[in-house]
């Protein structure tokens, strides 16, 4: 559905694009996750057409757009600060990619209030940008965007300028949107918790590069490398391994472990420095003894059992030892 | 707030009241006769056209202008942009007399404008320059570049963003640009007195035909065509003041 071959970008000396290629399927909803300045924002104003590659190229539904101004890609793109038609109103934002090629006046009505409806702002059709709510804004550009009918949807952190509770919010409304309107949508998020939230594929950037993409499940689990591991949640280091913390195990003695699990991988001792208990999960920051720091996450049940508490002694072990394949090197931390 | 009423009844009200007064010494029929004089017709006429369509000029050419200094990167920017306020920060007898050496009856390049109504465009052009450009430029450059993007995004081309997106946005600082350039020209002197030529029904502007009335010792005639200059002024600000107003209330809702 989309493809990126090759892409390369420069800024003066920064690469902000080196060599990439990704592919999306039709219908998915794939997440570009990775920090600022990895290339994220790049790749997808690249697709766009925001910005011209200086190497590469990129096709979408099978038509070679690399060439092809954004006006003619067939796209809808939403930016992180919502850029409004600050002059017109939420109707004749929404109603303007139709407006331009000169459809029917009670085509374009019909479409907007249908948009409107969809998106939740129905009955706001005479209000002004500046009389809605961020969120409302935001969606009011997602129905601006899907009303032109574009094959693809790109979305620059769509949600980056809102607050906490809306940005939840908005990404679950998302998914669900998708999952009426299968448009291929790609989403551009620095928040590993949105991109595992609400996309159904992950392409993991840094510094340039695709380091990692899959279905969030398998970067979750099956990191390629520590960036990924790290970048996709919490970790715990236990001597060279990095680990999740909720996949520590934590006792008071040896013996709780069969000789064949400690055959395996011994579990080593750890002093406990604090316990804060966040409803069910319960953090125990930990001390190894090399002097190192780590934190475990264990469920409520275990910290029932173990009564943990600062100074306790205890011992520490992956709950499923690594094979040495899945043994990452240490993390400089 | 008594001080600033004072000082602005001081410095403006009794100033103004003066000249209503002045212009009022033949009684109404005095005054209506003094400004529907053939001359006078004529002067006012002139002074409104030419300052029109120096405002019209204005609009475009300075919006142009604002666009290129905002938008284009080229080899001494700075330099241009600097030299915007000469035009206005020049004394405006010198730029008459720069004006009447470039296009007066020796003109180096051969173009004689010298006594006629494009001499008065050219010349109330190059003083009110600054007004159109000063005043869209720091619109454009709050423009946000997304919404042009968005727009483009949408499926609408150059020209069509420019027209539907950032037009509108420039619109309140083009028309409050071209009034005040509109009002300094109605009133404009000095560039104009050697290149316009002062020939009544033809080039005389407005300020002309009051010192002329001056001095021929018609006080009456000078006050009530400057009471009608006055007038215009006040109405084309405070017209132009509500439309930009119209067009800009939305977005001032903006937190």
């Amino acid at each position: 559905m989309i493809d990126v071959t090759d892409a390369r970008k420069y800024y003066g000396d920064f690469t902000a694009l080196d060599d990439v290629s990704l592919s999306i399927p039709a219908g998915s909803l794939t997440a570009l996750l990775g920090p600022s300045g990895s290339g994220k924002s790049t790749l997808l104003r690249s697709i766009a057409g925001l910005e011209t590659l200086d190497a590469g190229r990129v096709v979408i539904s099978g038509d070679d757009v690399t060439d092809v101004p954004p006006q003619k890609r067939g796209i809808g793109f939403v930016f992180q600060h919502y850029a409004a038609f600050k002059h017109m109103t939420v109707r004749d934002n929404v109603a303007f990619g139709l407006t331009i090629r000169k459809r029917p006046k009670n085509e374009i009505n019909r479409k907007v209030d249908e948009l409107l409806e969809i998106v939740g702002l129905g009955g706001l059709q005479k209000r002004y940008p500046a009389q809605l709510s961020g969120g409302q804004r935001q969606r009011m550009a997602l129905a601006r965007a899907l009303a032109v009918d574009p094959q693809v949807l790109l979305l620059d952190e769509p949600f980056g300028a809102l607050d906490a509770k809306v940005r939840a919010d908005l990404r679950q409304w998302l998914r669900r949107l998708h999952d009426e309107v299968h448009v291929t949508t790609v989403l551009v998020t620095h928040d590993q918790e949105e991109a595992l939230d609400v996309a159904d594929q992950i392409a993991v950037l840094n510094k340039g590069r695709i380091e990692q993409i899959g279905a969030p499940e398998d970067l979750y689990e099956r990191p390629v490398n520590d960036f990924v591991m790290s970048f996709l949640g919490s970790v715990a280091k236990i001597g060279p391994h990095l680990v999740r913390p909720h996949d520590l195990r934590l006792e008071r003695a040896l013996e709780r472990w069969s000789p064949e699990e400690r055959a395996e991988m011994e579990p080593s001792k750890a002093t406990v420095g604090r316990v804060v208990r966040l409803g069910f999960e319960v953090r125990v920051d930990l001390l190894d003894e090399a002097g190192e720091r780590l934190s475990a996450e264990i469920t409520r049940r275990d910290d029932e059992r173990l009564a943990l508490k600062a100074g306790d002694v205890v011992y520490v072990r992956p709950v499923r030892a690594l094979p040495p394949e899945e043994a990452f090197p240490a993390l400089a931390m | 707030m008594g001080v600033a009423t004072l000082w602005l009844s001081i410095i403006v009200l009794l100033p103004l009241a003066a000249l209503a007064v002045t212009s009022m010494e033949n009684g109404v029929a005095g005054f209506i006769d003094a400004v529907t004089q053939p001359a006078a017709l004529a002067t006012l006429r002139i002074t409104v056209t030419v300052s029109a369509i120096v405002a019209l000029i204005n609009v475009v050419m300075g919006t142009i202008v604002a666009w290129v200094l905002v938008r284009d990167d080229f080899p001494g920017k700075r330099f241009v942009n600097a030299t915007i306020d000469l035009p206005f920060a020049l004394p405006t007898i010198v730029a008459s007399i720069v004006l009447l050496a470039l296009y007066g009856p020796n003109s180096p390049i051969g173009i004689h404008l010298n006594a006629t109504p494009a001499g008065l465009v050219v010349a109330l052009t190059f003083v009110t320059l600054p007004f159109v450009v000063r005043a869209v430029q720091p619109v454009l450059m709050e423009v946000d570049r997304e919404v042009e993007q968005a727009a483009h995004s949408l499926g609408a081309g150059p020209w069509t963003t420019f027209r539907r997106v950032v037009l509108p946005a420039l619109t309140p600082a083009m028309i409050s640009g071209a009034g005040l350039a509109f009002a300094r020209a109605i009133g404009e002197y000095g560039s104009v007195v050697l290149i316009g030529g002062n020939i009544p029904h033809e080039t005389q502007v407005a300020s002309q035909y009051i010192q002329q009335q001056i001095e021929i010792d018609r006080p009456v005639n000078a006050a009530a065509v400057s009471v009608v200059l006055l007038l215009i002024s006040f109405l084309s600000l405070f017209v132009l003041r509500l439309w930009a107003g119209r067009t800009q209330r939305h977005e001032e809702q903006d937190a």
